[in-house]
This record gives C-alpha cells, sequence and structure tokens, in this order.
C-alpha cells in the first residue's frame, strides 16, 4: 500500500484537523492510496464523541476542542508525537477493531527498537509499560477510510498537563518515553524511524496476521 | 427500507448510536453519511442506504444497537 507521509510541525489542532479531512477526501476520491500525518500540538485537550465533559478536571487554561473521534478526553502537547493515519482500510482489512489492534502493534514494536518493553491490555485500547499509558488512540473511520489517529508520549515534562483531564474518563497514569527510558530525546529523531515502522507494516506482504488478538 | 447495522468485527456484536445526520422527516441521498455509532475507541459512519426520507429512528443518539439491528427506516 502507498503511503505518503505529510510532516506538520508544531500546529494548533484544528489547522491539522482541517488538513486531515482534506487528506481524506482526497483518498475518497482515489487522488491519493493512503497517508499519514505527522505533527505536534500546541496544548489542547480534546474531546472524542462518547466524551464525559466531567473529565476535564481544570477549565480555564488549555484550550478545549470536541471531535468525531471515537474514546473519552485526552490531552496533546508538543512533548507528544501525533500520528494521523489516513488509510483506506479497502486495501487492508475492513475490520474496525483489528485496525486499532494494528496501531497498537506498530507502537510496541516501535518502541521495542528502541529497547522499551510495552504491552497491551485486554480492553484498554492503548499501548501501556507496566501499567502505564504511554500511547493513546482514537479513530474515526468514513468509507473505511480512517482519521484521527494516535498520540505518543515522549517528553516527559508535557506529562504532567494530564493532571488537568481524567484521561479516557480513567484514573490512569501515563509514561513517556523519557521517563521510561531515564534518557533525555529529541522528539524529531523518532519521526522518521516511525513512518518506516508504519510503510512496513502497512505492506501487503507482511504478515499482518501476527498483528491479531 | 430498514437501516440495519453490519456485522463489524469478529467478537464484537453491538456498537453505540452517537450521532444522526438528519432529523426525521429530513430528505437523504443514497450514500450520504447517514449516522455515526461508537465501538471501543472508534467511531465510524453508516451511509444511506437509499434515497428518500428518513421516517423513524429507533435507536437513538447514546442508545446501543446489536448487530442486525434496524437503527430507522427510510421511505
Amino acid at each position: 500500500m502507498e503511503l505518503k507521509l505529510y510532516d506538520l510541525g508544531l500546529v494548533d489542532y484544528l489547522p491539522a484537523y482541517e488538513f486531515q479531512k482534506k487528506i481524506l477526501s482526497d483518498v475518497k476520491n482515489g487522488f491519493l492510496c493512503s497517508a499519514l500525518v505527522v505533527c505536534r500540538h500546541n496544548p489542547v485537550i480534546t474531546l472524542g464523541r462518547r466524551a464525559d465533559k466531567g473529565n476535564i478536571l481544570v477549565k480555564g487554561g488549555i484550550p478545549i476542542v470536541e471531535t468525531e473521534r471515537g474514546g473519552d478526553v485526552t490531552y496533546h502537547g508538543p512533548g507528544q508525537l501525533i500520528v494521523y493515519p489516513i488509510f483506506n482500510l479497502a486495501f487492508l482489512k475492513k475490520d474496525i477493531h483489528w485496525f486499532l489492534r494494528f496501531l497498537e502493534g506498530i507502537i510496541i514494536d516501535f518502541l521495542s527498537d528502541f529497547g522499551i518493553s510495552s504491552e497491551r491490555v485486554s480492553g484498554k485500547t492503548g499501548v501501556w509499560v507496566k501499567g502505564k499509558k504511554i500511547a493513546s488512540i482514537g479513530i474515526s473511520i468514513r468509507n473505511w477510510i480512517t482519521f484521527h489517529g494516535l498520540s505518543l508520549n515522549v517528553l516527559e515534562n508535557d506529562l504532567v498537563n494530564f493532571g488537568s483531564i481524567r484521561p479516557c474518563g480513567m484514573d490512569i497514569e501515563m509514561a513517556s518515553m523519557e521517563g521510561v527510558s531515564g534518557r533525555v530525546l529529541d522528539i524529531n529523531q523518532f519521526k522518521q524511524p516511525l513512518f518506516s515502522k508504519f510503510t512496513q507494516f502497512a505492506n501487503p506482504d507482511f504478515p499482518l496476521s501476527n498483528l491479531r488478538g | 427500507m430498514d437501516v440495519i447495522l453490519p456485522a463489524l468485527t469478529e467478537g464484537v456484536d453491538k456498537a453505540t448510536v452517537t450521532y444522526w445526520y438528519y432529523k426525521v422527516g429530513e430528505k437523504v441521498s443514497e450514500k450520504d453519511d447517514l449516522v455515526e455509532l461508537s465501538t471501543d475507541k472508534a467511531t465510524f459512519n453508516l451511509p444511506a442506504p437509499a434515497s428518500g426520507t428518513l421516517s423513524k429512528i429507533f435507536i437513538s443518539e447514546g442508545d446501543v444497537a446489536q448487530i442486525g439491528d434496524a437503527l430507522g427506516t427510510i421511505e
């Protein structure tokens, strides 16, 4: 599956959302096969379609945006890598839950390359390290084309803002790649390896059956 | 024509209706986004199966539908 990469750099949530919708339209109309939009966001709290606004604990500071993605409330900030896979599942597998497990599998494999052991937790979509969440996932699908996506916590000092919310409506702790590895990291160094991992996993010859479960 | 919730994936038998794009009595065109549903951390749309008027909504926003349920009717 041909995958085009767009790197938006550090960008507010709404312009990136509008960009996603443009790419979504291009994929739907056949101008593009599939695309990966990578960026970092200025601080923002986003609400999924099923969100409970009571899960925003501190109001008035960080901007709040309501979206149509799945899931509850989450925070995005410049210490995270955001990945919006705009994939036509007709070229992969038309299965919503399979795609959530597919995204988890890519992050687990990516973190493993960096020496971080992570895992799925049954019934709790996302990627976890020793009971703490290191990557969050929330997607939407239109005509079997995906948008929205995942956020990976890279920098430790950004995690403090999760204190403004109950992430995903749960009392959970968040982890970062810096915190887990004990190293100071340059977030931009991970964009290309992450893109390569997506390209590898989205290849029709890759044994996708390994990602089930 | 009833709007039926199709099978989504192995082992999943229900989804929550999260948004109706049209109100009862409004005209819809075939393939337009008609209703949005949610399962796990994903939302997805069902397109209108035919052109006509959305005459009934059986499953309202916030309610759960089982696979095979009629969500509404287009006449």
